[in-house]
Order: structure tokens, then C-alpha cells, then sequence
């Protein structure tokens, strides 16, 4: 009897209006800060046929830091952005987001839900769509078939792409197809792309790239605004840029960490000059 | 700035019916052509004495029929291959099984009328000694139940060679190669006697459709309007779901799929049921041609027929919904007109056909009309502004008049 009675009230429970069903329950979770680390990244390991990209490399961000990512072409900087997003599987190491999200066993969608941004070495915007749609298309919101075949803009959303209209520049070309844009443009609007979709990280390669010294100024402007609330790694050349908005830096050489500190220390650091600042002076 | 919100808001509310953007993108105008030839044909047919000039014989009204089906197929490839950019060289496999499924329907209200005159058993089934129909012809005597296998089957296998394909990430060339395999494993197999679906002859003989007699002419003008309205049906839909946000994801999945993962979307769930949507529609459009041309077989699997498909598609602009329906009908067109003068030389025609429009028309005959209506606007508009610039142009623009000037740049550039 009492069986029966247990089996009714489990019922009960189950059919408790005011919970959702564990298998129901989105899986998504805060990300976990609590140790002032946003990003952990432990020794990684990735070789292409042979050639070791990535080696032994160990890289932790704190969170709502700038930290500017340089090194020789080939250092494997955007290989490493690579793997934190999820295009490219690595041979070993671990990748956690916060202390609770391991990043490695999650596909690329999933890792932008989390609140990873990336903005592509080469830009990427959908050329054959509007400003405002490629801006539309980032905004935080359900991607699912379902959702987004009914989706409508919201005032919020229009606000928000409004305002980031603003900030990006390119308010006047707001119905101009992105395919249109001069290369800088299409930065910002990459960039813009990321602003919209609110991140908790943001993984920047080569932002200034083809920008003039303006545009290039208002990027630094723009990237030393959104540390604080945001995390942004920024890959980048132009050591002017990097000095302009760098707190942290970490040099990257042949897949692994050389350096890490103030622009200063790493400017003067032995290893760093002979490898990397060596070529240039 | 609320302005310049509301102005926006407006403008996408109204876009369904200002196909924004896309050269042709209008709905209403062919919708209304469309109907408007639908009825005229119907009439002339139905009212007309035989002796009169406007008389439309029935063998046209069954010939348009056949093209509009076609029309309708060419938009099913147009929505995955032009918006998606997923090159399907197997929608005749969707189109025959659609067909087939319509076509078992139409065997099954055949009865004992039949040549052996077999109460339940279709004449193939007597002549291989068959006792019982096989359980998948079961329930398909029932219009409803059959319907809903036209849909069902098709949809299903593109679910499943979706979710396969696109899961792995397979692309490209390989994907196009993975569905004519498809649709060639397809006509081996129904081929094959022990299908159950004619073999070689296929389905044919059909007596009546929910009791009407397909032999008749109002049945005939009444399949030819019904295929007319499921055309505009399949076309508004898929110019509303085009424009919706769902569309802009397609559209950005053609062109950068890596980047629009990267913002989250799962794109393999997006091809898979735009594969399906798509599949469906190629259904229907078998559905509707089996009764009017009298007769399914193997023959329609052929790879050969998806790819005339796409030809269809390329020659009328893919990537608009119009395009695909225009190409789908000129090819067609001059289909009958050539096999009728040349039988053995349409193939040739075709790709000769395929090779032009490639090389000098890559948006099709679409592209090249709205590049001749926008130098035309563009004219307009100069000399316009060359009347009015006086006393406008230290005005301000006025936030409409930047939003509409914001489109044509837009239109321009496409
Ligand atoms: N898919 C791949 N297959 C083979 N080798 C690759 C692949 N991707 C990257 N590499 C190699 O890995 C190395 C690191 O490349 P990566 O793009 O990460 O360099 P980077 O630091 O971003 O350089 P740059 O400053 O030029 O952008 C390079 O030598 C590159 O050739
Ligand atoms: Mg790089």
C-alpha cells in the first residue's frame, strides 16, 4: 500500500508544474570563475603531419583581462584560437572554460553559446547580406531551426544593433551589403558582429589589418573599453597597436609560451629579442 | 534614433511582399499571373466550343500541367542549391517516389476493372503469380493515407541522407556524387520485378483519382489548377521562410558555414530540414505529374533527370525563387518544340544550353532582366534627381529616404 503511495507521490512530483524535467534541463551552466581564471589552456599538444603547431603550451587568462598574443608568423596563434573554438581537434592537453566547461568536447556552436566571440584573421562577414543582417544574425538569441524561422526583432535587439551601429561606424551603411565594405569596414564589422552577440570571451586575430591610423586608433579606443566586463585576447602584428592597448602580453614561439609580462619586460626579455624583436631591430 | 527604429520596423514588416533585396524576389506579380493563366486556360478549355480560336485543347491543359510540376520541382532544388548552396544531383528521386506513392494510390482505385480482373491484385502482381498484396501497398486504396506517404517517404529518406551527409560534414562535390548514387541505387531497385512496383513497366493504367474519371477533361483541368495553386502555395512559402531569419542563416551557410558555427548556429540541422522541406516539395510535384502524364516508372530515377533539373535552375537564375520557376518552364518549352523537330538532339541542345548560360549568364535570365530594369531605374532616377537637386539638396535626407536609398545600393551591388 504504502508502495502504491510512493509510486503516486513520485508521480506528483513528476508532474509538478513549477519544474522542468531533469532530461529537460538546459545543460548550460554559468561559467565559473570563482579563481579569477576564465580561460585554462594546459599543455597542448597539436602536430600537422609531423610538424608540431602547438607544443606543450600553457596559457591561463584571467578574467576581464586584455591580453595581447604576439609572435612570428607560423607561432601558432591562430591555430591555438583554432582549438579553443572548436574547429581543430588537438592531439592532447585540456581546455576549460571557466573551471567547469571543458571546452575540447564541445562542437563549434556549442562553444559560441557559451560565450566564446572570435573575430577571423581574414574577415568574415556573409557578403551577400546587409550590414544589419550580418549584425542580426550574431545577436544572443536562440539558434535553433524552429526559433529562428519565427524569430521577429525585438525593440531590445533593434537597440542593441542600433547602438552598435554606432560604435562600429556604420550607421550610413547599415542596408549596404557587407560584400560592398572596404576591408577595414568589414573588420569593424566583424568586430561589431561580436559586440552584438555579447561574449564572455572574445578571441581578436589581427584586428587592425588593413585599417589606417584612425580606424586602427579607434580599435585600441574600442578593445581597451570592453576589458572589464569582457575578456579579449587579441592577436596582433603592429607592435604600435599592441603597445597602445597592452597590459599583459604573451609571445608565442614555435607552438609554445616564450615570454609573458608587461610589453617592458618582454621587450627586454633575452629569449624574446633574439627570436621575435631581434628581427626587427 | 526612435525614428530611425521605427523606420526600420516598417521595413521589415512590409518586405514580404517588396522582395527585399533579391532581383525578382516579388511575390505578388507572378502569383497573380500564375492564377490569372490558370483560369483563362481552365475556361477556355472548359466553356470554349472546340471550333473557336481561344479553344485550349486538353492535351494543353495536361502539357502545362506537366510544366507547372516541373516548376515546382526546379524550385525544390533552387531553395537547397541556390540559397544553401548544396549542389543535389538527386531530387528525381524525391520527385518519383512521390510519384510512386501517388501512383500505387492510383493503381489500388483501378480494382477489378484491370486486364485479369483481379479483384484486389494489380495486373503485374497477377502476372508474377502473386497471392496478396505486399504490406506496403496496404492502407493505400485510402486518398488520405497515400497523401500523407508522398510527404512521409520522401521526407523521411532525405532525413535520413541528411542527417548522415551533413553530420559527417560531406560537401562539395562529394555530396552531389552521394546523391546521384542515390538516385541511381534507387532505379536499379525499382527496377527489380521483386520491388512490387512494376518492375521495368512501372505504374500505368490509372482509371480514376477519388473517382473521377482521368480521362475527362474537367478532371484534367481540375489536376492542372489544383498543380497551379500547389505552385504558388510551395512558392509563397518558400519565399516567406527566405525571408525569414531562417533564410538569412541559409544564405550565410552557402557562403561561410564555418563562420556561421561560429555564431552558434548548428548549421547540420539547418541543411537537414531544408533537405527535407525541400524533399517534399520535389514529392508533391511527383504527386501531381503522375496522374496528369498517366504512367510512372523506373525511368524517372534516372541521374540523367536530376541533373536537367539543375540546368533548369541555372538557365532560369538560381538563388531567386522566380528563376527556378521561369527556367523550369522556357526549358521545358523548348523541350517539346526541339524532341518534336530533333528527338535524338535534345541532349546535346541541353548541355550546349548549360555550357552558354555558365559562361555568359551566371544569374541565369533573372540576373540579366534586373540588370536591364535597374540601369532603366538608375536612368529614371538621375535624370530625377537632376530636376529636384535644386531645391533639395540642402535638405537633409529624410531617415525613409536614406532607408530606400540604403536598398537600391543594395539591389545594385546584388
Ligand atoms: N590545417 C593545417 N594543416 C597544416 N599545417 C597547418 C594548418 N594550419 C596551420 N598550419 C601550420 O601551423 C603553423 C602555425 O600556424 P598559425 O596559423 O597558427 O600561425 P600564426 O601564428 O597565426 O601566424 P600568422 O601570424 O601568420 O597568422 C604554421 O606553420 C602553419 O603552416
Ligand atoms: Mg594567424
Amino acid at each position: 500500500m504504502s508502495a502504491l503511495e510512493n509510486l503516486t507521490a513520485e508521480g506528483k512530483e513528476m508532474l509538478r508544474r513549477d519544474q522542468v524535467w531533469p532530461f529537460l534541463m538546459p545543460k548550460q551552466q554559468a561559467v565559473d570563475v570563482s579563481h579569477q581564471v576564465i580561460l585554462y589552456v594546459e599543455g597542448l599538444n597539436l602536430s600537422f603531419d609531423g610538424f608540431k603547431a602547438l607544443n606543450d603550451l600553457n596559457l591561463y587568462i584571467n578574467d576581464g583581462e586584455l591580453r595581447c598574443l604576439i609572435g612570428a608568423n607560423g607561432a601558432g596563434k591562430t591555430t591555438l584560437m583554432d582549438v579553443i573554438t572548436g574547429k581543430t581537434q588537438c592531439d592532447s592537453g585540456t581546455v576549460y572554460f571557466g573551471q567547469n566547461h571543458n571546452l575540447l568536447e564541445r562542437s563549434e556552436p556549442e562553444i559560441a553559446e557559451l560565450g566564446i566571440g572570435r573575430k577571423f584573421q581574414k574577415p568574415t562577414v556573409f557578403e551577400a547580406h546587409t550590414v544589419f543582417d550580418n549584425l542580426e544574425l550574431s545577436l544572443k538569441t536562440n539558434k535553433g531551426v524552429m526559433p529562428t524561422l519565427l524569430a521577429r526583432l525585438t525593440p531590445t535587439q533593434l537597440d542593441r544593433i542600433d547602438q552598435v551601429l554606432e560604435i562600429i561606424g556604420l550607421k550610413e551603411q547599415r542596408f549596404l551589403l557587407a560584400g560592398a565594405l572596404s576591408h577595414g569596414q568589414k573588420q569593424w564589422l566583424e568586430i561589431g558582429m561580436l559586440l552584438v552577440s555579447e561574449p564572455r570571451l572574445l578571441l581578436i586575430d589581427e584586428p587592425v589589418a588593413g585599417m589606417t591610423a584612425q580606424e586602427t586608433e579607434r580599435t585600441a579606443e574600442l578593445l581597451t573599453s570592453l576589458a572589464g566586463e569582457h575578456t579579449v585576447i587579441v592577436v596582433e602584428h603592429d607592435m604600435e597597436f599592441v603597445r597602445s592597448i597592452a597590459r599583459t602580453v604573451t609571445v608565442l614561439h614555435q607552438g609554445s609560451v616564450l615570454a609573458e609580462g608587461t610589453m617592458d619586460q618582454v621587450q627586454n626579455n633575452k629569449d624574446v629579442i633574439e627570436v621575435y624583436l631581434g628581427e626587427e631591430a | 534614433m526612435s525614428q530611425s527604429l521605427s523606420s526600420i520596423a516598417r521595413f521589415s514588416a512590409s518586405d514580404l511582399f517588396k522582395g527585399k533585396g533579391q532581383p525578382g524576389g516579388r511575390v505578388a506579380p507572378f502569383v497573380v499571373i500564375l492564377l490569372a493563366v490558370t483560369v483563362l486556360a481552365s475556361a477556355a478549355n472548359l466553356l470554349l466550343p472546340e471550333s473557336s480560336p481561344f479553344y485550349v485543347s486538353t492535351y494543353t491543359i495536361t502539357l502545362l500541367g506537366k510544366y507547372l510540376s516541373y516548376a515546382m520541382l526546379a524550385l525544390a532544388v533552387d531553395v537547397i542549391w541556390g540559397y544553401c548552396g548544396i549542389l543535389s544531383l538527386g531530387h528525381g528521386a524525391f520527385f518519383a517516389l512521390g510519384g510512386y506513392a501517388m501512383g500505387v494510390y492510383l493503381m489500388r482505385q483501378i480494382g477489378d476493372r484491370g486486364v485479369y480482373g483481379h479483384p484486389e491484385l494489380p495486373d503485374f502482381m497477377v502476372f508474377l503469380d502473386w497471392s496478396e498484396l505486399p504490406w506496403y501497398w496496404l492502407g493505400m486504396d485510402q486518398f488520405w493515407f497515400a497523401m500523407l506517404m508522398v510527404l512521409a517517404v520522401p521526407g523521411l529518406l532525405a532525413y535520413i541522407f541528411g542527417w548522415l551527409a551533413f553530420r559527417s560534414r560531406v560537401t562539395g562535390v562529394y555530396l552531389s556524387i552521394m546523391t546521384q548514387a542515390l538516385t541511381y541505387a534507387l532505379l536499379l531497385a525499382f527496377f527489380r520485378n521483386e520491388m512490387g512496383f512494376g518492375g521495368n513497366n512501372g505504374l500505368t493504367d490509372f482509371k480514376d483519382i477519388l473517382g473521377f474519371d482521368l480521362q475527362s477533361d474537367t478532371t484534367r483541368v481540375a489536376l492542372f489548377a489544383i498543380t497551379a495553386l500547389m505552385l504558388a502555395l510551395t512558392f509563397i512559402t518558400s519565399h516567406w521562410i527566405m525571408q525569414s531569419r531562417l533564410g538569412k542563416v541559409v544564405v550565410a551557410i552557402r557562403d561561410g558555414e564555418a563562420r556561421a558555427r561560429f555564431l552558434g548556429y548548428r548549421t547540420d540541422n539547418f541543411k537537414v530540414w531544408l533537405f527535407v522541406y525541400s524533399a517534399m516539395i520535389a514529392a508533391i510535384a511527383g504527386a501531381l505529374y503522375v496522374p496528369q502524364v498517366g504512367i510512372i516508372n523506373p525511368g524517372e530515377f534516372s541521374p540523367i533527370n536530376s541533373i536537367e533539373i539543375v540546368i533548369w535552375v541555372a538557365v532560369g537564375g538560381r538563388g531567386t525563387l522566380i528563376g527556378a520557376i521561369v527556367g523550369a518552364l522556357l526549358v521545358n518549352y523548348a523541350k517539346t518544340r526541339f524532341t518534336a523537330i530533333m528527338p535524338d538532339g535534345w541532349l546535346f541542345a541541353l548541355g550546349a544550353l548549360f555550357v552558354l548560360v555558365t559562361l555568359f549568364l551566371p544569374k541565369g535570365l533573372v540576373g540579366v532582366f534586373s540588370q536591364l530594369t535597374e540601369r532603366w531605374f538608375l536612368m529614371r532616377n538621375r535624370s530625377q534627381v537632376k530636376n529636384s537637386s535644386a531645391e533639395e539638396s540642402d535638405k537633409p535626407l529624410s531617415t525613409g529616404a536614406q532607408a530606400s536609398a540604403g536598398v537600391q545600393t543594395k539591389e545594385a551591388s546584388v
